[in-house]
């Protein structure tokens, strides 16, 4: 089950052809509704007027080569480590949904166009990466929503309540979820297919709508953040304090949840 | 002064929805990030603005003493044991403060739920609960003689 291509299985009833169309409409469908999104939210518009203000009411200038030092921290530390979060379950399982996520997608793309049908064989190790990547996203899925989401941990709604802005995390698990469970009863075209269809469609096509978007948008926000620490105008922020062994208070670690 | 949040800058971790006192920091239905639900019934204690660990949340001034241009922002760091204050003037003035959150070590205030249960007896005291224990005052709490008090009175 591990070593066998779900695709593969499927060209038997749906031909390659349409399986790759279907790929590549997903695609546009997500660069698609990004754009309508930035556009819709002025999230770029946002973005570089902050950008403007902070320039010029920045203390120091923030030169070329130090922007890239900028930049690349913040791909290291913010988008691929998920720095932002102060709270170590929710970095793990952010973790753990994000990579699975984009591992279980890129497997996926890889077995659709590169071994689609029988007649092709599929390494074994691109099956395995899709179900390691699928349990992974679905770990990390499960454990933000019945225990981590902040509706049910600070709020204390019911973890079954359902609000738009659960549209993109329900989705993601969904399409994943059924993915696994359809590749497990044998990857045939009935109604297990329909489903994780219906599921992933809803996720990729709904990106207007849900927070897919946030991967695009978080990134640039957390390096506009990194900017303004660097030229001192640290949205208004007081710096840290330099002489806290005056105060004479005990110390300890930072409690966040 | 209610306080707003920055959206890009919150990642919706629930810390102000926990410790605001009025129970008027919520989560967003669409976006899950925090908003305040009832600026009117703020009462600016900055508990949101200190909690939060992204800084995302800021206090708006009303104008009649606050006009625009204006900015009180807030920098709790709990490992250093130090808040910080900046305070920016609409002409350009700033003032600078650092605090320490709190002169006693950590830990060595006895919090309620430490204290023994009050007993039926102790409702019919004056005192209230712990007292005069936790006001830490030799012989009981301070109080008039009859010879003291006007004449007439008692």
């Amino acid at each position: 089950m591990f070593s066998t291509n779900p695709f593969a299985e499927l060209s038997a009833s749906i031909p390659p052809a349409v399986m790759q169309t279907y790929v590549v409409v997903m695609i546009v469908l997500v660069a698609a509704g990004t754009l309508f999104d930035i556009v819709h939210k002025g999230s770029a518009k946002y973005f570089f007027d902050n950008w403007r203000k902070s320039k010029s009411k920045g203390a120091q200038q923030v030169d070329g080569g130090e922007l890239l030092s900028l930049a690349v921290q913040t791909g290291l530390v913010d988008v691929l480590a998920s720095g932002e979060f102060c709270n170590a379950r929710r970095r793990v399982a952010h973790l753990l949904t994000m990579y699975g996520f984009v591992i279980y997608v890129v497997t996926t793309a890889v077995m659709v166009f590169g071994y689609p049908t029988p007649a092709t064989p599929t390494p074994a190790i691109l099956p395995q990466l899709w179900w390691l990547g699928g349990l992974m996203a679905c770990v990390g899925g499960y454990w933000f929503w019945f225990f981590i989401r902040v509706d049910v941990a600070a709020e204390g709604n019911s973890p079954f309540r359902f609000v738009r802005a659960d549209l993109f995390i329900v989705s993601l698990v969904g399409s994943v979820t059924l993915g696994l469970i359809w590749a497990a009863a044998g990857a045939g075209a009935g109604v297990l297919f329909g489903l994780y269809i219906l599921a992933t469609t809803v996720l990729f096509g709904s990106v207007p709508w849900s927070k897919f978007a946030h991967m695009f948008f978080k990134p640039a926000a957390a390096f506009e953040k990194r900017v303004s620490y660097a030229n001192g105008t640290r949205s208004n922020l007081p710096g840290p304090a330099d002489k806290p062994e005056q105060f004479g208070s005990a110390r300890e670690a930072p409690r966040h949840y | 002064m209610p306080t707003f949040v920055y959206m890009t800058r919150c990642d919706g971790c629930g810390h102000c929805v926990d410790i605001c006192p009025s129970d008027i920091m919520h989560i967003d239905r669409t976006y899950r990030r925090a908003y305040n639900i009832e600026p009117n019934m703020c009462w600016e204690c900055y508990s949101c603005v200190k909690a939060c660990p992204q800084n995302a949340i800021d206090c708006r001034g009303y104008a009649d003493f606050a006009p625009l241009g204006h900015s009180v922002r807030v920098l709790r760091e709990e490992a250093k044991a130090t808040i910080s204050w900046k305070l920016k003037f609409r002409d350009g003035r700033e003032k600078n403060f650092v605090s320490p959150i709190r002169t006693t070590p950590w830990g060595s205030i006895k919090g309620p739920g430490e204290y023994a249960a009050p007993s039926p007896a102790d409702f019919a005291k004056q005192e209230l609960a712990h007292e005069p224990d936790a006001l830490n005052i030799e012989g009981g709490l301070p109080a008039l003689r009859p010879d003291q008090l006007k004449q007439g009175v008692v």
